[in-house]
């Protein structure tokens, strides 16, 4: 995932590698499971993916598989929260968001049931699988649909900590998961509240605004830029709806250049969010929107993608210094 | 509240002028279909369903999700007369700013689950059915298809999974009127044999006429075959009940004009009055 210099880098911060996200999420979900016989898990034979196997091996009356059939799955899922369950829907995010769309936007957002839908390997998590199995456009479609809270952790503990948001919620949540063992952003204890970013690291030359598995890159840039005397603000903006924009315009108004970075087409997702925020407040900074061009994406392992589109340590960093350079 | 079928039958007339005359109000609305499945909807809510305003809140209710959400006027028409809101409400149908949409939605009272898009109907209830039979629950849950609606995927992949978990607290019944917007069902696309294809994917069929208030009740009352969710196939009419409406698809939306209205109510008022008179 990382360069040889972003290793150095991240050992010199001191940032420990945690486990992948979606094995965070099984093992909070189990957690909660044994102590609410309400959640249920539905998986779409991804109970694989899902890392949930062991979910339903402790818990088997609370596991309903669907089989391949995604639009059954959330269809499932949202009647089981109207009879009183807390279900999550659970499969990877390229089919859920796309095949099941049409169930997702009336079953569960229109019909307002308290279910829970989470999108596994998402992004390009699956590599060099290709665009089938890619999901590019999810924050995109999601963004359009009234009565969902769209999360993407960047870390185990944001990930802990939005499956419990979750669980508790009355309203629809998506939650969107990585497959990659995560370095650990927080500190134990670190405050997590859906919808409030978390600020990793403070500046006033560049604001980094990063979501999901592209937060580690951001983090990695600002330590780099910091070296040649560019302090760069890092914000982990976990909730991509509703969208903080109280910290997107304090980032647009403090810094002197904005880049935002997703693991996501450029189109639809986290930074056009932030421009709209910016612009309508009339916020105008040297702007730029890091995430996968809108061209067919290049093949590769999920670390050999980031790195073609500049989602690393070096392509972040130097697009900082070109925006000043320019300007 | 037992009430016989004559009495059904006339609550049934009165359904269907109400329905005719919320939708000549609205200026929009699907009567074709509304008139083939209204004997159903009446059946349902005045038979079979354990579900009043009273008990709508509670867990334990029986539910009734319709998949062919867009003959909401009937569902409407139906809700109103047993009380889940006031019938004048339905002056507002389709109105600026009005909770009644011109869909199912959940804002009105007695309504469960938002429903307009078809094939998404039969998928939510086995959710519900599950969440049931996990709870250990006695309620019934129940969904009303149209035959035009069973080209969608989606009601196949929800058949699979309706046999699997053995949901014998779950029918599913087809308003089989054998039309659709653009003609008859088997020139637009043939689903035919219905009751064969539901057999082989583990169900239970029972076929009626769906204008029979003896054999609707028979076959939404009567157990289930123990571990098989039921099918009931209602063979009804489309525009049942105003003869120049009957089986023709041009009544798929139309809204009718006051002349027809008028005469559309005048045959009611006639069955009406033979009903009246059989001993
Ligand atoms: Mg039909």
């Amino acid at each position: 995932m990382f360069s040889p210099a972003a290793q150095a880098m991240a050992e010199r911060l001191g940032l420990t590698l945690g486990r992948a996200n979606v094995d965070e999420f099984a093992a909070t979900l189990e957690q909660l499971g044994r102590t609410d016989p309400n959640l249920l898990v539905v998986t779409s034979d991804s109970r694989g993916s899902g890392k949930l196997a062991p979910f339903g091996q402790a818990l088997p009356r609370q596991l309903v598989e669907v089989g391949i059939a995604e639009q059954n799955l959330v269809g499932i899922t949202a009647g089981l929260a109207a009879c009183g369950k807390k279900p999550f829907g659970v499969s990877p995010s390229c089919f859920l968001t796309a095949r099941a769309l049409e169930q997702i936007k009336n079953d569960v957002c229109y019909s307002d049931v308290p279910a829970v839908l989470v999108g596994l390997s998402a992004g390009v998590s699956y590599g060099a699988l290709g665009t089938t199995h890619h999901s590019l456009h999810d924050l995109a479609v999601l963004r359009a649909i009234h009565n969902l809270a769209i999360i993407v952790p960047a870390d185990n503990l944001e990930t802990r900590e939005a499956v419990r948001f979750a669980a508790a919620a009355a309203r629809p949540v998506f939650l969107r998961l990585g497959k990659a063992p995560l370095f650990d952003l927080h500190a134990p204890g670190t405050r997590f509240a859906a919808g409030q970013a978390i600020t990793l690291r403070d500046g006033g030359e560049v604001a980094l605004i990063a979501t999901g598995e592209t937060v580690i890159h951001a983090l990695l840039a600002a330590a780099r830029l910091a070296e040649r005397g560019l302090a760069a603000r890092v914000l982990s903006l976990h909730t991509i709806k509703p969208l903080d924009t109280e910290a997107v315009l304090k980032a647009g108004r403090e810094c002197r250049a904005v880049i935002t970075v997703e693991e996501h087409l450029v189109h639809g997702g986290l930074g056009e969010a932030c421009a709209a925020v910016l612009l309508q407040a009339g916020v105008s900074k040297p702007f730029r929107i890091v995430g996968i061009p809108d061209e067919e994406t290049v093949t590769g392992s999920q670390a050999d993608i980031f790195r073609h589109y500049g989602v690393s340590m070096e392509g972040l960093s130097e697009l900082a210094v070109s925006l000043f350079t320019v300007a | 509240m037992t009430l016989s079928d004559v009495e059904l039958q006339l609550k049934a007339i009165a359904l269907r002028r109400g329905m005719l005359r919320l939708i000549v109000h609205a200026g929009a609305g699907h009567i074709g279909g509304g008139l083939s499945c209204m004997d159903i909807l009446n059946v349902l809510y005045n038979r079979v369903l354990q579900v009043s305003p009273e008990t709508f809140a509670e867990p334990e209710h029986d539910r009734y999700v319709q998949s062919k959400g867009h003959c909401v006027e009937a569902l409407y028409a139906v809700l109103a007369d047993r009380g889940f809101f006031p019938s004048s409400d339905l002056n507002t149908v389709c109105r600026y700013q009005s909770p009644y949409v011109g869909h199912p939605t959940r804002h009105i009272p007695g309504i469960e689950m938002n429903t307009g898009a078809l094939g998404h109907g039969l998928p939510i209830c086995v959710g519900m059915a599950l969440a049931g039979k996990r709870e250990g629950a006695a309620y019934r849950v129940f969904t009303l298809l149209g035959d035009g609606e069973l080209a969608e995927g989606s009601n196949w992949e929800a058949a699979l999974a309706a046999a699997h978990y053995q949901l014998d607290n779950l029918t599913a019944i087809l308003d089989h009127n054998s039309l659709q917007i653009t003609g008859p069902t088997r020139e637009v696309m043939s689903h035919e044999p219905l009751a064969d294809k539901w057999r082989a994917f583990g169900w239970s069929v029972r076929t009626v006429n769906g204008h029979d208030y003896a054999e609707l009740t028979r076959a939404l009352s009567d157990p289930p075959a123990p571990g098989q969710p039921t099918f009931v196939l209602a063979n009804t009419v489309k525009g049942k009940g105003v003869s120049f409406m009957e089986n023709l698809a041009s009544w798929h939306h139309r809204v009718p004009s006051e002349a027809e209205l008028t005469a559309a109510l005048t045959e009611l008022a006639a069955a009406e009055r033979r009903l009246r008179a059989t001993p």
